[in-house]
């Protein structure tokens, strides 16, 4: 084999992760009273936009969790493999990795940002700005030919944006309208928001996507879109490598915490007597360590094990992912003490409903009162819990970099991203793209999981009264209610 | 209310044992004092020598929990346990790894903490509240619809950027105050001016949002039909009745952070240059100062445990049903 996949912690816990959402949402789909508050995600506009930023974010944070390790040039013998870990991403995007100029150079520049004393061809030394190795390097000339060529590699980008758009539109109107039905009319249905799913909100995100991600495409192949930093690299491929740092800690965290919570949280409210104060105790004690120092105590602690037990990490990439790791560890032990505290008080109420008295007349194990009434009775709080969490760690983790206790500094992440660039606040003039390229990655990200979050909690949580209406929303719900006043 | 409170004090006992448990744990049994060392020295410096001096400058070279060199009650006294964390019990932090006093760095780092915390917790609140109380009265509205979006989006910011932003605006482009740097006195003003604006602004999106869902928990209830019924002008009703009624939510979440504004924060007094509490923190961090870093998480519990006393007690002041016994 010309490589060999390499399957690190974090990427198989990634893995556990997508196989039990798969199974949930199978599961989901055979039960229609679980299918009806995502039926209610579905008909969110904001939801459903979100959640098309999140699914690129996702499909790039999973192609950059497939790694493997390319095989190095046969020279008889057993094949011997790259120490450096490669994802497909890393393959996909080719060259944004492998072109490095030697520093810094602004978004699709075709010289390098600082003066160089070069040899001229006929002898002689100049001071000016030498030509990028990459960037631009196609150009016959850099002056004359520039503004055409990004103009031209633009309108490239967007017509075949464009054409992309139309071909998926096409495709779902010709799946709505089934087999025999009427395309056309399927479009109008789809166009006026009539569709269970908000088919509209997910088309016209889709097409915004493509309106950026189309030219970024055609110029990212000949330049450097977002510019490159201090040692060259590319910060568009940077950027890309964040998303993964993000979505790992994102989520992994809650799957660390959820099983603490869950058990320790039911157990408490549903046993309670000495199992309760023992709990109460736990959590009590733990929640009154801020937040910050503890995390920074355990990654304080973690990093001089790390560098006392080097002979336990073969690569680069497996010493920092196994940090990676440790983080989410420590973020999901010192945040599990909210929920844990949702679901006491939860489980508390439960259990002197009349369903589950009746189950303890007829005898039903402890467990299985459990795992039958109570578990799917706090799921809800489950749910709306983990999406809440996510863009509040996607957050922590570059405060926690920046504080010096966040991932690897090897690790491409927003924080290191953000670390790295503040540097150079002081430049003058001012290097910018690194912290706006983290900023507009990171806003995408935090924003859409926001408002994910915002609809699943409004779908999934029977509490709601206050939702955000709209004035016309206001109006027809005022109607409906007043005509089926004057009905009755 | 005074039994109460000592009976409170007696229950944080355990707590705090629990917390020195914790610290004594992480610090010393995930990693033995050699370890510490061994990190702290560097690679190339460790020898066994360099290693035992580094432990005896720091008083690490005693046994974990039980001295059987000693007689006495010094089996129990003579170990890192009882130096290292049962004398924090009576707030005797020791010394920091680098061999200053700590307590003495707390005592003195804690004002220009307090000096950048106390005031962004003071206007923060006002202004979270005020904005949030104008959404509720335009709820259902454009007004409240897009303060809604505003506050999504504001919170989707990492807090680092508002600090970066607003020190390369205010700071470098419009050249008003100082970017970073501290000084007593009077002059201090000019420093806090900017960290404190941007600690404001920073906490807009979630906390008026918060803030929000309180009162729009409350407006719906049937006192403010009674207040509006008898023709109480809207303002009047939102701040006087609905404001009131929301004070157990916004207590609960706000009083029990008063005792921690003494401990700073930790990004804006690095960004910043404050010499508080905060940068103290993360310089112990940078410098992996265990002393410190210990001291400072025993530190914050006490104080969060008496943020959590306060807390029960400011309710007493809002709601005369609640009565501590």
């Amino acid at each position: 084999m010309p490589f060999k996949p390499v399957i690190l912690w974090t990427d198989a816990l990634v893995f556990v992760l997508v196989a039990a959402a798969l199974i949930f949402a199978w599961y989901v789909r055979r039960h229609e009273h679980l299918l009806a508050p995502w039926r209610r995600v579905a008909r969110s506009a904001s939801g459903m936009a979100s959640l098309t930023v999140l699914a690129l974010f996702i499909v790039i944070g999973l192609a950059d969790t497939l790694h493997y390790r390319l095989a190095l040039p046969d020279k008889g013998g057993e094949r011997i493999y790259a120490v450096e870990e490669l994802s497909v991403l890393d393959a996909v995007v080719g060259p944004l990795r492998t072109q490095k100029e030697k520093t810094y150079s602004a978004p699709l520049a075709t010289h390098l940002y600082a003066k160089e004393t070069m040899e001229l061809p006929g002898g002689g030394q100049a001071r000016d700005y030498p030509r990028l190795k990459f960037g631009g390097a196609h150009l016959g000339d850099p002056v004359a030919d520039y503004a055409s060529d990004i103009l031209k590699r633009t309108v490239f980008g967007i017509t075949g944006g464009a054409v992309l758009w139309l071909v998926v539109a096409a495709l779902l109107s010709a799946l709505i309208a089934g087999r025999a039905g009427n395309m056309g009319a399927a479009w109008r249905v789809i166009w006026r928001g009539e569709t269970g799913v908000q088919w509209r909100a997910v088309l016209i995100t889709f097409g915004l996507m493509l309106l950026i991600t189309g030219p970024v495409i055609a110029l990212c192949v000949k330049y450097h879109v977002l510019g490159t930093d201090k040692v060259g690299q590319d910060v568009f491929y940077q950027a890309l490598k964040s998303i993964r740092t993000g979505l790992v800690i994102g989520t992994l965290t809650t799957l660390v915490m959820l099983p603490f919570a869950l058990l320790l949280g039911i157990m408490a409210g549903y046993f309670r007597g000495w199992v309760d104060d023992v709990i109460q105790y736990a959590y009590t004690t733990l929640s009154s360590i801020p937040g910050v120092l503890l995390i920074a105590a355990a990654v304080l602690m973690m990093q001089v094990y790390i560098e006392t037990h080097p002979e336990m990490f073969e690569t680069v990439t497996a010493r920092a992912d196994l940090r990676l790791l440790f983080l989410c560890v420590i973020l999901g032990i010192t945040s599990w003490t909210g929920l844990c505290r949702l679901l006491r008080g939860e489980a508390l109420k439960l259990r002197e409903m009349e369903y589950i008295q009746a189950a303890h007349a007829f005898g039903v194990s402890h467990w299985r009162v459990i795992t039958r009434h109570i578990l799917p009775n706090v799921m809800h709080i489950v749910l709306i819990a983990i999406v809440m969490d996510f863009s509040g760690l996607v957050l922590a983790e570059a405060v926690l970099s920046y504080v010096g206790v966040g991932v690897d500094p090897s690790t491409i992440s927003f924080g290191t991203m953000i670390n790295n660039a503040r540097l150079e606040m002081a430049r003058e003039p001012m290097v910018w793209w690194s912290l706006a390229a983290a900023f507009c990655f990171m806003l995408m990200l935090v924003l859409s999981a926001n408002l994910f979050a915002d609809a699943v909690r409004d779908a999934f949580d029977p509490r709601i009264r206050s939702r955000v209406l709209n004035p016309k929303q206001l109006e027809q719900r005022l109607a409906a209610a007043s005509r089926r006043e004057s009905a009755a | 209310m005074i039994g109460y409170i000592i009976r409170r004090l007696f229950y944080a006992i355990p707590i705090l044992i629990g917390v020195n448990i914790i610290t004594f744990a992480l610090f010393f049994v995930v990693n033995t004092p050699d370890d510490m060392a061994r990190a702290h020295l560097g690679v190339k410096r460790i020898t066994p020598e360099a290693i035992a001096l580094w432990k005896v400058e720091r008083g690490y070279d005693k046994p974990l929990i039980i001295n059987n060199n000693k007689t006495g009650a010094a089996v129990l006294t003579d170990t890192i346990f009882f130096d290292k964390s049962v004398r924090l019990f009576v707030f005797d932090f020791g010394r920091s790894d680098q061999g200053r006093d700590i307590g003495y760095d707390i005592k003195t780092r804690m004002w220009p903490s307090l000096a950048i915390a106390l005031p962004v917790f003071l206007m923060g609140l006002a202004a979270y509240i005020t904005f949030a109380l104008l959404m509720a009265f335009f709820r259902a509205t454009y007004v409240d619809f897009w303060g809604v979006v505003m506050c999504v989006a504001m919170m989707s910011i990492s807090g680092l950027f508002y600090i970066i932003g607003g020190q390369y605006l205010v700071g470098k482009l419009w050249n008003l105050v100082p970017v970073s740097g501290y000084d007593g006195g009077i002059d201090a003003f000019r420093f806090l001016l900017l960290p404190v604006l941007i600690g404001v602004v920073s906490g807009i999106g979630s906390n008026t949002r918060w803030y929000r869902t309180i009162f729009l928990e409350e407006i719906y209830r049937d006192y403010v039909r009674t207040a509006r019924a008898k023709g109480l002008s809207e303002l009047r009703v939102l701040f006087r009745h609905v404001l009131q009624n929301a004070m157990i939510p916004i207590l609960t979440g706000a009083v029990v952070v008063i005792p921690l504004l003494f401990m700073g924060s930790l990004i804006t007094e690095a960004f910043f240059g404050i010499p508080g509490l905060g940068s103290y923190t993360i310089d112990a961090i940078q410098s992996q100062d265990f002393a410190v870093v210990r001291a400072m998480v025993f530190l914050g519990s006490v104080l969060y445990i008496i943020g959590l006393i306060m807390t029960d007690i400011s309710y007493t002041l809002v709601d005369p049903r609640v009565r501590l016994e």
